[in-house]
């Protein structure tokens, strides 16, 4: 698409452009116009925002009216802002302004984006070579102190686990689940896909209290698994075998199930059906049929879901943080970088931690720019 | 299945025969009884919550919550439990802020990150190629990365803003930036490209071609990543626990403090978690469709 839109739109546009345009020279007026507005809107947008954090007795306190001239400040301040922008680039004479618009319209964006994820990540970076309170370089010693830790060695231990495990189970489950919702009426499918799928959008908080509170509680009279098993055990506790990562690692897969299944369901119905049909007439089972016909074919589809689990896998936090707090040898290490900024205070030794966790993303992010390469270049 | 009934009488001219489904395929019993097993399974957490939440605060305390269904007259039905939360916990106060951060923190990124998509879908540049790179390589960046760093620009050494709702809008505004500009071009790379082609042959600017012809196109994808960004903002614990005041707090936050403090009711808690469920639920009730579609195109196709 790029190579050919390249082609066309060159040779229209000064074709016609020159009859509206006047040539399109430099126009000042405009440019000042532009520059002018661009400065202005930039300026109030900002001061509007610093006046919502500094002063809210201008809004009465009222949240609400905060929350309304928040979004009516920042679209409106994005719509203008873009529209002065196009004001000024279009001033310019138009080959310099052909150039310049791409990159006007990008700028706030990438500067989002910069501010937001690029700064910090450098910075973080910058902090792991630093002491507890970020003023003075101190090498490697963060690393080696980490290391040499024996709790980071548990909380690496547990992400490979968490790696491990969860990921597969979790296609697994919904390439079961999608399997057998597909044989279903449309309105049969729905209905149990919808019900699947519903823990996909409750928060990892409220998952973690349904399973301590009803299911894993201590309490054999309250708790679903010990009145099952008979037993009365403290499950989030007992680290034989890590069966309370195990028991953790449940509730996430029953949270990304609906997600695996709604993404594989799909993928299963793209399938052409005259492929399971000369399968079948050669003779294949259905179990067959699942492994050497669909299976290659959605293979796509389950390496999209596996790596989407194990980017979630990696930054798992929330469950862990509210119901063990890492204790019980439970620890991961995104929580343990949270303990080690805030309960700790190290700063160092926390920024350390993150740059270990980079670096376990780093081969996902690699993958997906390859992959998104070779999809383009196709 | 009940669908399948209802609308028996108008197909029955065509030659529909029993063990057959509406649209001819095989009705499979076994699929049937897995599926309705594995539905309520599914469910049976969530459900169990919410019926444990109506119960008296002694019926939680000593009976498990499956004797709603073995013994539904004596569990002490009431909603004290909502009203004790609602009123001792404040949680109305934080349903309100989880509002306040969520709305505005879902739509101020699509406006930005529109105009980006615009110029990576219809516009050609140099290093176009590198700089979507950039955008699909920084949405795996675990947001870890940017915690310290940020508390300390944002904080009282640096902008001040920390603590305020200004300051978790811009927080999630940045976050959300580049999956939404993914999905965003994504989507419109797909819209024909004639319609942009022709509007700047009558003269229309980018500008206005983006207003007039892209952005209304575009509202399926919009609305995508709208579902999926207002969920993640109201469920998300870490940046809302870092960087709102206590005053400000949302109810995902509140939760996790219940959960936390020692001696706390059982029934409070359950009680608080479902309040904090309830708006994601309605949404995805109503809205699944665009939920389905945003986790089909957010995530990363291989």
């Amino acid at each position: 698409m790029t190579a050919a839109s390249a082609t066309t739109t060159e040779p229209t546009a000064p074709a016609r452009g020159p009859v509206r345009r006047g040539g399109a020279p430099a126009r000042p007026l405009r440019l000042m116009v532009g520059l002018v507005g661009l400065a202005v809107v930039a300026w109030l947008a900002v001061n509007i925002f610093l006046s919502l954090a500094y002063y809210p007795g201008w809004y009465g306190n009222s949240r609400v009216l905060m929350a309304l001239v928040g979004v009516v400040a920042g679209l409106g301040g994005a719509a203008l802002l873009f529209y002065f922008v196009n004001v000024f680039i279009e001033s310019l004479p138009q080959r310099l302004s052909q150039g310049l618009i791409p990159y006007a319209f990008l700028i706030p964006a990438f500067g989002l984006i910069s501010l937001m994820l690029l700064y910090p990540a450098v910075q973080t970076i910058n902090y792991a070579f630093a002491n507890r309170d970020s003023t003075a370089y101190v090498g490697l010693d963060n690393f080696r102190s980490i290391f040499t830790d024996g709790s980071f060695w548990v909380a690496l231990t547990n992400n490979a686990l968490w790696l491990i495990i969860v990921p597969v189970l979790t296609v697994a489950v919904g390439l079961f689940v999608a399997l057998f919702t597909d044989r279903l009426s449309a309105s049969g499918e729905k209905f149990a896909k919808s019900l699947i799928f519903l823990p996909m959008a409750i928060s990892f908080v409220a998952a973690s209290t349904i399973w301590r509170e009803l299911i894993y509680n201590p309490n054999p009279n309250l708790g679903a698994l010990n009145a099952i098993l008979g037993t009365s055990n403290d499950w989030l506790r007992m680290d034989q075998g890590r069966l309370n990562s195990l028991l953790m690692m449940v509730i996430l897969i029953w949270m990304q199930a609906g997600f695996a299944m709604i993404l594989l369901s799909g993928a299963i119905k793209g399938v052409p059906e005259d492929t399971l049909e000369a399968a079948r007439l050669d003779g294949a089972n259905e179990r067959q049929v699942f492994l050497q016909v669909i299976v290659p074919q959605i293979r796509g589809t389950i390496l999209t879901v596996y790596i989407t689990v194990v980017i979630l896998v990696l930054k798992v936090f929330d469950i862990i943080y509210v119901l063990t707090n890492g204790q019980s040898d439970s620890n991961v290490i995104a929580l343990m970088f949270f303990q080690e900024l805030f309960t700790a205070g190290n700063a160092g030794r926390a920024a350390a931690i993150v740059v270990v966790l980079l670096l376990l993303v780093l081969p996902i992010l690699v993958y997906q720019v390859r992959t998104f390469r070779k999809e383009q270049g196709r | 299945m009940s669908a399948a009934v209802t609308s028996a009488p108008a197909e029955r001219t065509s030659n529909r025969q029993p063990g057959f489904m509406k649209d001819g395929r095989r009705r499979s019993w076994t699929s049937i009884i897995v599926a309705t097993v594995l539905a309520a399974l599914w469910v049976l957490p969530s459900l169990a919550l919410f019926l444990s939440t109506l119960r008296s605060r002694d019926a939680q305390a000593s009976v498990g919550w499956w004797n709603v269904f073995t013994d539904p007259l004596n569990q002490g039905w009431t909603l004290d439990n909502y009203t004790g939360v609602l009123q001792g916990q404040d949680m109305g106060a934080s349903l309100l802020n989880t509002l306040v951060v969520s709305v505005p923190a879902t739509i101020l990124p699509i406006m930005f990150a529109a105009f980006g998509a615009y110029a990576f879908a219809f516009m050609n540049f140099p290093a176009k190629e590198t700089l979507f790179v950039i955008i699909v390589g920084v949405m795996v960046v675990p947001i870890q990365v940017a915690l310290s760093p940020m508390l300390n620009l944002l904080g009282p050494n640096g902008v001040g803003i920390s603590g305020q709702f200004v300051a978790v809008w811009l927080l999630h505004t940045g976050f959300g930036m580049p999956l939404c500009l993914y999905t965003l071009r994504n989507y419109m790379s797909t819209l024909p490209f004639s319609v942009v082609e022709s509007a700047k042959i009558d003269g229309a600017s980018h500008y206005q071609t983006f207003w007039l012809l892209v952005a209304p196109m575009s509202i399926p994808a919009i609305a995508a990543f709208a579902t999926l960004q207002f969920l993640w903002v109201w469920n998300d614990l870490l940046i809302a626990k870092l960087f709102l005041l206590p005053s400000n707090t949302t109810v995902v936050v509140r939760v996790q403090q219940m959960l936390g403090t020692q001696g706390q009711g059982a029934e409070i808690v359950t009680a608080g978690a479902f309040i904090s469920m309830i708006v994601p639920i309605l949404v995805f009730v109503l809205l699944q469709r665009f939920f389905v579609r945003g986790l089909t195109s957010g995530s990363v196709k291989g």
